[in-house]
């Protein structure tokens, strides 16, 4: 290892970045302690080098910092994070120190933070149910134990509920361990923050919680460390520790706002909207840290949360997550306005792993046949529901009129439930056979014939 | 070569000085890891390198050790049933190596040194051959014989050829040529980014059947052809460019994941072993290649992997088999190149992209074609090329999806809203085109009907009646519809929800033969006739609707081929049957 070496050459600081001279051999990603006039410490990272030249980007306030006095020490290694059990109950800052109080952690392992791909080869298929109870999401957008499936959301929209309830409830049913979670904030509120806090004290999960926050008055550099730092530690506990972890990291898009922020300040060529053209990138390493391995027992699932700009999907952060991320969780301002909770909008949603993860053996044999129903009944009843406020219900046909009927006992039976409502998938499922009783047999085009007549008569006769 | 030294570190961009003899597109090891790079450019004494793997922790005075050699791939037995990351290390012996995590620097052998294959040699001594020459083969899979040709730019005598068991680094020949005598062995390597060279390239005439209702009835693309997947996220794209993987008549099939996600790579490492080849009843990964490279993977190497894909596609199109290459997704290709371009501070031209995206993508796309290889024997093979685009927001304006559109002649165009109502494969069928129907003619009417040709226009036609109609209904409600334009909304909802609905899940949904489709399409039409004849002598639409047979004619799909016939039948008769007796009423 290279010994840590001191310079006094700031010759410029940018925005959160420091332009130090006369270093000679900086490792591209080598961490850097940065000590102002005043004696402050604060952290910061090598993002270019050339012989004579490092720029670093600063994780804190650069106020302080000024051309001659600073100090810049070269730490000789890249990012790591000391890792232990002990790591599960505490609050740590954006950085990973303790923010609560505790004492801070004796371990020996040190961890990279950026941690290497898995290999493809190494992966283990997704396909164990979790039932979150939340019926929009175990009966039409199944997630499984290794996915990682984001909810899109928006300002204004209980995500954050959503978020703690799945958090809460996420079980796989035949299996009596509960999820440990890691939580990462970046740039959320510090009522947002107690929120989730109180959330998981009060089910007593905060045991086996570990939190990262880095506030929306911390530094906001800090928020490109602070999800990388929960992984490392969610990897730590699944793959030596064979705990099921769920990582829930909210909001990526102020992560991405301070990728921006960087991009910025270095005067890189911008992609969309300013973005810079690795976005995709740099999320693929984030988001692609969920999984299963062969062989090993744990697994990371990952419930990333972002809050979409003007509600507009086709916003760079939604768009680049989406196309990495299994699915997605769709947050819809409309239904929250009609007042369901949870107003998840299932067409716009999506569990591209749902069918490893369903059917006979995992959940019921009729599962699929009958999302695919609820989906097209749907999808069609909203047209009629569209169509009826144009020329009127009586003008519809009789058949017609049965869809625009299901899709408000979709929405008023299915999707709607408590906040606190637990519900298993035999409910969910049976829900769904009730929200499509209105449909003749002949309009069942989904599922096949003697699953109508196994589930659609037993649901009847009860 | 003198060895350089590292001069400035960027993520993926690496400048390097002392590299003086180093020529464009070198591979270059970086560092004491031995990173893998390659030279993208020269000014003055500074090559700029891009790195195709993490440079976390290298600095400045590291050291650079060029090769001398640009990027290539090794073709010979054993790439078949392999799996690639994006530079050929096949990810199995990574795993061997460096466990779960793909740790950096690691050096592989792309094909199996130690294997030895049962070389039968077809030429003999003595015999004169000349470039892409046949001189005997390997059984490389129970599936597929292995040729191996002199390789380009070589021509003379043969000798010391010898029939038995080599591994790829053995000599099995000879070729004495005027330069001298050059040994041939079963592996050769080639430069990913120089195409292959042909003696001729074909005009397409014969269709690539995938077994999908949608792609063969409607918008085929021919052997040798190409054809874009443009679709926003969550459309199904992936999906259905796993059906043509598994489904389609191609000898070889080369799946290119670039840029994939990893629990989808999985999924695809974890199905294709367990496909079996519905022809041979083998097991699929004996003709098929899998190039992964994850999201998550080093830039540099995903702009890599979709070369290495198709080189290897031509290399099993040279020895004369059809050659399916699909690439997932070119969009996350283009992105790399554009985030190489931006890290080299390039002036960049739209939407961030370099100025050179179009001529990039019309580059690969003509490596496709159906040809005629070097060598006297006239072998004709094909490369089709099936690229997936995912268009920001599903904007087909941007600049990827454009100049693919432009040198591709096959637009299935994924359509999320039809996804969103489960309509699989969500194939919009209005927006979709194929400019190989025309070409594709002769062989559909000598190979399925005469009819054929007829049968898909008028389906065509309905379907876009139907999306007239769609705009009155929309107005004033279907009730008020004519009778006869019921009618053809019914038959067109019936070749939406009978025939162009495909489940990929469904054991015997999942793969229709061109002769199941055709039997398909006829009973469809036939029925919408009739009701047309039907409803023109007086009959209601509802009256129609309500016919027990329409419900069996819903049923054909999920029906096993050999039984297809006699259902088809069966149903002629119920329609005879019932059109008959509502004839009856309508008089009565």
């Amino acid at each position: 290892m290279v010994q840590p070496v001191s310079y006094k050459t700031v010759d410029q600081v940018a925005g959160p970045l420091i332009f130090v001279s006369k270093v000679e051999n900086a490792a591209y990603g080598e961490m850097v302690e940065i000590t102002n006039a005043m004696g402050e410490r604060i952290r910061g990272q090598v993002l270019d080098t050339r012989a004579g030249l490092s720029v670093v980007q600063v994780f804190g306030a650069t106020m302080g910092l000024n051309v001659g006095d600073t100090s810049v020490r070269f730490l000789g290694e890249t990012a790591r994070i000391a890792v232990s059990d002990e790591m599960l109950g505490r609050v740590f800052d954006g950085l990973g120190n303790p923010r609560d109080g505790g004492p801070a952690l004796v371990s020996k392992e040190k961890v990279e933070i950026v941690g290497s791909g898995i290999n493809p080869y190494s992966r283990e298929e997704p396909s164990e149910f979790i039932q979150t109870g939340i019926s929009s999401i175990d009966g039409m957008n199944t997630l499984v134990r290794g996915q990682k499936l984001p909810i899109f959301s928006a300002a204004g929209l209980p995500h954050n509920l959503l978020a703690a309830q799945i958090a809460r409830q996420a079980k796989v049913l035949g299996s009596s361990e509960s999820f440990s979670v890691v939580f990462a904030a970046m740039g959320i509120t510090s009522e947002e923050a107690n929120f989730f806090i109180r959330q998981f004290e009060e089910t007593g999960a905060l045991e086996r919680t570990a939190l990262f926050l880095n506030l929306s008055s911390d530094p906001s550099m800090e928020r490109i460390l602070t999800p990388r730092l929960a992984l490392t530690t969610a990897e730590f506990l699944a793959y030596e520790r064979e705990m099921h972890v769920l990582v829930i990291l909210t909001d990526m898009t102020n992560y991405c706002e301070a990728l921006r922020e960087i991009s910025a300040a270095r005067d890189e060529v911008p992609g969309r909207r300013g973005y810079p053209g690795y976005t995709y990138t740099d999320l693929a390493t984030i988001y692609e840290r969920a999984g299963k391995i062969k062989g090993r027992k744990g697994s990371i699932t990952q419930l990333p949360i972002l809050t979409m700009p003007a509600d507009d999907k086709t916003h760079p952060i939604p768009d680049l997550t989406g196309y990495i991320t299994e699915g997605q969780v769709y947050v819809s301002r409309e239904l929250e306005r009609t007042g369901i909770y949870p107003p998840i909008d299932v067409l716009e949603s999506l569990s591209r792993l749902m069918n490893q993860g369903i059917g006979q053996g995992r959940t019921r044999e009729d599962h699929r046949g009958l999302a695919d129903q609820l989906y097209a009944s749907y999808a069609q009843g909203k047209d009629m529901r569209a169509l009826s406020a144009i020329v009127g219900e009586e003008a519809l046909s009789e058949s017609d009129r049965k869809f625009l009927k299901v899709a408000d006992r979709f929405e008023k039976m299915f999707v709607r439930q408590g906040a606190s409502e637990d519900r298993s998938i035999e409910q969910t499922l049976n829900i769904g056979w009730e929200v499509i009783d209105p449909l003749s047999d002949s309009e069942i085009k989904r599922i096949k014939p003697e699953l109508i007549e196994k589930y659609r008569r037993r649901s009847k006769a009860k | 070569m003198a060895d350089g030294k590292v001069v400035r570190v960027s993520g993926p961009v690496v400048a390097a000085l002392g590299l003086e003899r180093a020529k464009m597109f070198d591979v270059v090891r970086v560092g004491e890891q031995g990173l893998v790079g390659e030279v993208i450019r020269l000014q003055g004494g500074t090559a700029t390198l891009q790195i195709y793997e993490d440079t976390t922790g290298l600095r400045p005075g590291d050291k650079v050790v060029n090769t001398g050699q640009a990027l290539s791939v090794e073709l010979g037995p054993g790439l078949l049933t392999s799996i690639y990351d994006g530079i050929q290390r096949p990810l199995n012996v990574l795993k061997e190596q460096s466990g779960d995590f793909i740790s950096r620097g690691l050096v592989i052998p792309a094909l199996d040194e130690k294997r030895e294959w049962e070389f039968k040699p077809i030429k003999k001594n003595g015999d004169k051959v000349v470039q892409g020459e046949i001189i005997g083969e390997v059984q490389e899979t129970p599936l597929v014989s292995h040729k191996i040709m002199v390789p380009p730019g070589m021509e003379g005598t043969l000798k010391d050829v010898k029939a038995g068991s080599y591994n790829i680094r053995e000599r099995v020949a000879t070729v004495k040529t005027l330069e001298g005598d050059v040994p041939v062995f079963l592996a050769t390597k080639w430069r990913v980014k120089t195409p292959r060279p042909i003696a001729k390239k074909l005009a397409p005439d014969t269709p690539l059947l995938t077994g999908q209702r949608v792609f063969d009835t409607f918008f085929p693309v021919a052997k040798g052809g190409t054809a874009a997947i443009p679709g926003p996220f969550g459309s199904g794209k992936t999906v259905s460019q796993q059906q043509l993987a598994k489904w389609s008549d191609s000898k070889i099939i080369v799946y290119v994941g670039c840029g994939e996600r990893g629990n989808e790579m999985t999924e695809v490492l974890a199905t294709f072993p367990e496909l079996e080849d519905p022809r041979s009843k083998r097991p699929l990964m004996e003709r098929t290649i899998l190039v992964a490279n994850t999201s998550n993977m080093p830039v540099a190497a995903r702009e890599a992997s979709i070369y290495t894909g198709i080189t290897i596609a031509e290399y099993y199109r040279d020895m004369g088999y059809d050659v399916a290459l699909m690439a997932d997704s070119t969009s996350r290709w283009a992105e790399a190149l554009r985030e190489i371009s931006g890290r080299l501070e390039e002036m960049p031209g739209e939407e961030g992209y370099p100025a050179y995206l179009g001529r990039r993508l019309a580059e690969f796309y003509e490596r496709a074609g159906k040809s005629v290889a070097l060598g006297p024997e006239g072998r004709v093979g094909s490369v089709t090329v099936v690229g997936a685009v995912s268009p920001p927001g599903g904007d087909f304006s941007e600049p990827v999806s454009q100049n693919t559109l432009r040198v591709t002649r096959v637009f299935w165009a994924l359509d999320a809203s039809l996804a969103a109502r489960r309509h699989f494969p969500s194939i919009n069928w209005l927006n979709s085109y194929s400019l190989y129907s025309e070409d594709l003619r002769s062989w559909y009417q000598s190979n399925v009907a005469k009819e054929w040709p007829d049968l898909r226009a008028e389906a065509l036609e309905i379907l876009q009646k139907e999306a007239e109609l769609q705009d009155i209904v929309q107005l004033v409600g279907y009730d008020a519809l004519p009778e006869s334009e019921k009618g053809v909304m019914d038959v067109a909802k019936m070749i939406r929800e009978d025939y162009l609905q495909q489940s990929a899940y469904d054991p015997v949904d999942t793969y229709a033969s061109i002769g199941k489709q055709y039997l398909m399409l006829k009973t469809i039409l036939t029925f919408g006739r009739r009701e047309a004849e039907s409803l023109k002598t007086g009959a209601q639409a509802s009256q129609v609707a309500a016919m027990p047979v329409k419900s069996k004619i819903s049923k054909v799909k999920w029906t096993p081929e050999d039984q297809v016939t006699s259902m088809v039948k069966e149903i002629e008769g119920d329609m005879d049957a019932q059109f008959g007796s509502l004839a009856q009423e309508v008089r009565a």
